[in-house]
């Protein structure tokens, strides 16, 4: 196969690039503690979340932004960012009051919320910029105990859930962006399925940057009481801009005593174009705890867009018999830079974890693996598997794996295992010659290669990753 | 059906096939034998349209179309098939994904519907009975794991599905025990009709004991030296090449 075919696949377009017109609201760019507490005033929020922001804000003051990744990241300047967007109609109540380009955005995102709610049964939860517009579902949730609602809801209406978990996992100081987003979140989604409950239907979020020149900083926070299961799912878009735009969210699960929480994303932010303008930088501190016995949280994620990500979403093995799972599909062409992976806290005895992710690199971008599984001292028979497979599909990109282990206990069994492979000219012949033109004929080694962790996805989500794998590397290889 | 006209093609700079000359009917089927290296496998691939060949000059005609200006997958789409001497693995595509997949590309390109999901699956049925494939084989990832022989009978299975006008087979008798061998010949045979043409490359005779060629062609030094019918075969069996070698000479 010739190197410019190989040009030729590598060459995708973002569908997702168009612009709402709809009314905003943005604070001025710069980062103060008067905006903190204008977008604390904004929300309406009590005095300990005015005091919570307020003492990340002086944390974060006097950080630096770490530099450790594999990644080649231009200067940002975090005084030129807006920190606060929404569109400018607020506290609805029915779908008939939400600005109709809004809703026509979501119809071309393909989550038409009227429509979702009816046919698919997957209560919808869509953040544009910072505010979270519409929760379907609510009332038939709401029978059974579950709350899915917007993070700022949960502060008005459930404030001792709230600040009885929040921070809980990722404290206010944990690392740079996450005491950036401890200051100024906005919103972002709320979930607390209680006591024996199992939820009914997937819960999902869909998460959309508009603005110019603004950054979202949204939080999640999962809850799973005792006895309970939730899979929620989120997915993000973004138009296309010539500059970065920042994206820096915290999400957080607790899984209590034989609680299982299933929590996949697709994301799919705006990569950049070809030559690597624009794009999303997308540096988000995902954690679960494992806190009670027998409970278990599982990770899967396909991630294609963003210029640079920036992530390891993370579980830390508390509770007894506890169990976790990282399943990875991550994309990167063109220029774009991934340096994702997980790290697996073993602190209670008999947990497990498992960890398969899947790199695929081509045009010029870099794909890195990085990936920690700790073994605490009082962690007795602790077992985890990792699996972490390369494949290039050029030869000017790059892919990276960085497994770190640290064992304190001599009865853990802890296994690696590594791959990198190149997409054959072989199979492309081969497909080619039973009539599949190269470009399909890549989607299809490709998503055969992702597969494992494809079918982790639920259905819906399935389909709709894997087309998107293929239109990621439409024009990459041939 | 199939004309190939004085066809040199080179690999990484070495000439290969120097001034090839063949013409194949519809409802043949030709045995192409020759000693290693002689340029066989190579005619296989550039027909195919492998880019790493490259044709430095001389005509392919198929169907009245010249397949020099067709994209291996459009040759494919036109009715031309390659059963692979090294079929390749594709981990994670089931057999079922990749020949549906190809059979709808093919049917884009002829500009035809999509086949319902429905019959291709009791097409599927059909021509496993007719090859005798085992069922469990379209469950698996392409090639994955396969045997030498059960690779070679999931080629001759999806020369059944896709139904082609021209059907190379690439040795595909190599590496097959002699039951094996059987069922691929019986498959190949079932396929064979008046509208279909066969090219059979292979080094042995014993092939041709179960599939009989109407022509068969000595392929020595990049062309086509004699012709003759399947008694040809017989006596590069006993006597080897030197003779051909001789009355070249």
């Amino acid at each position: 196969m010739s190197e410019d075919i190989l040009e030729q696949v590598t060459q995708s377009e973002y569908k997702y690039g168009f612009t709402t017109d709809v009314e905003t609201e943005i604070v001025p760019p710069g980062l103060s503690e008067d905006i903190v507490r204008l977008i604390s005033q904004k929300k309406n929020e009590p005095e300990w979340l005015l005091e919570f922001r307020l003492k990340a804000y002086r944390h974060w003051a006097k950080m630096k932004m770490p530099n450790w990744a594999y990644l080649k990241i231009p200067e940002i300047d975090y005084q030129s960012i807006s920190y606060y967007a929404a569109p400018k109609k607020k506290n609805l109540n029915s779908l008939d009051e939400v600005d109709p380009e809004l809703l026509k955005t979501f119809d071309k995102l393909g989550i038409p919320l009227e429509e979702q709610k009816i046919l698919s049964g997957v209560a919808v939860d869509a953040v544009m910029d910072s505010v979270s517009v519409k929760t379907t579902f609510k009332k038939e949730l709401a029978e059974r105990g579950i709350i899915f609602c917007s993070f700022s809801e949960a502060v008005q209406e459930y404030p001792d859930l709230v600040k009885q978990y929040m921070a809980s996992v990722v404290p206010y100081d944990d690392n740079f962006f996450a005491a950036l987003n401890s200051a100024v979140f906005s919103d972002g989604s709320f979930v607390y399925i209680p006591k024996g409950v199992r939820c009914p239907m997937e819960l999902s979020t869909y998460f959309r940057i508009n603005a110019i020149n603004t950054g979202q900083f949204e939080r999640t926070l999962i809850v799973a009481d005792d006895d309970s299961y939730v899979s929620y799912l989120e997915g993000c878009t973004a138009p296309m801009r010539d500059e970065n735009q920042l994206h820096a969210a915290i999400v957080e699960i607790v899984a209590m005593n034989n609680a299982e929480v299933k929590y996949s994303t697709v994301q799919n932010w705006y990569p950049g174009d070809k030559k690597g303008r624009g794009g999303i930088y997308n540096f988000v501190t995902k954690r679960g705890i494992c806190k009670g016995k027998n409970s278990r949280i599982s990770w899967t994620q396909v991630e294609t867009g963003s210029a640079i990500t920036w992530k390891y979403p993370s579980c830390i093995l508390k509770g007894d018999n506890s169990s976790a799972e990282f399943y990875s599909v991550a994309v990167t062409n063109n220029h774009q830079q991934a340096d994702t992976g997980t790290k697996m806290i073993h602190l209670g005895k008999n947990t497990s974890s498992h960890i398969l992710s899947k790199g695929i690199s081509a045009g010029l971008s870099q794909n890195s693996y990085r990936g920690l599984v700790y073994v605490g001292k009082e962690a007795e028979n602790a077992r985890n598997f990792s699996q972490c497979d390369s494949m290039l599909l050029s030869d000017r990109c790059g892919a990276h794996t960085f497994p770190y282990m640290e064992v304190n206990n001599d009865s853990a069994v802890v296994e690696h295992e590594a791959t990198t492979s190149k997409i054959s000219e072989d199979q492309i012949f081969y497909c080619n010659q039973r009539g599949i033109p190269t470009e399909e004929a890549v989607g299809l080694i490709v998503n055969g290669y992702a597969k494992e962790v494809l079918n982790k996805l639920p259905m819906e989500f399935a389909v709709e990753a894997q087309k998107l794998l293929q239109i990621t590397l439409e024009g990459s290889v041939g | 059906m199939l004309e190939i006209k004085n066809l040199h093609a080179d690999v990484n700079g070495r000439e290969i096939l120097k001034g090839l000359n063949l013409q194949v009917n519809a409802g043949e089927i030709h045995a192409i034998m020759g000693p290693n290296g002689a340029g066989k496998s190579t005619l296989a691939s550039v027909l195919a349209g492998n880019p790493a060949f490259e044709v430095t000059e001389g005509e392919i005609t198929f169907l009245g179309k010249d397949f020099m200006e067709l994209a291996p997958e459009e040759r494919a789409a036109e009715g031309f098939f390659l059963s692979f001497q090294y079929p390749v693995e594709i981990p994670g595509v089931s057999m079922v994904n990749f020949l549906r997949t190809a059979m709808n590309e093919q049917r884009k390109y002829r500009g035809q519907e999509p086949i319902p999901a429905s019959d291709f699956l009791r097409l599927m049925k059909e021509k496993k009975e007719l090859v005798e494939m085992q069922s469990n084989l379209t469950n698996r990832s392409v090639n994955e794991g396969f045997s030498g022989g059960e690779k070679k009978r999931s080629e001759i299975f999806q020369m059944a599905m896709l139904e082609p006008r021209l059907a190379v087979l690439d040795e595909t008798d190599s590496g097959l025990d002699i039951d094996a061998l059987r069922i691929v010949a019986n498959g190949v045979n079932k396929l064979a009709s008046p509208e279909r043409a066969i090219i059979v490359i292979t080094h042995y005779q014993r092939l041709l004991d179960y599939i009989v060629p109407d022509f068969v062609h000595v392929l020595f030094d990049g062309r086509i030296v004699k012709s003759g019918n399947k008694d040809l075969a017989l006596r590069l069996e006993s006597e080897g090449y030197d003779w051909i070698k001789k009355e070249l000479e």
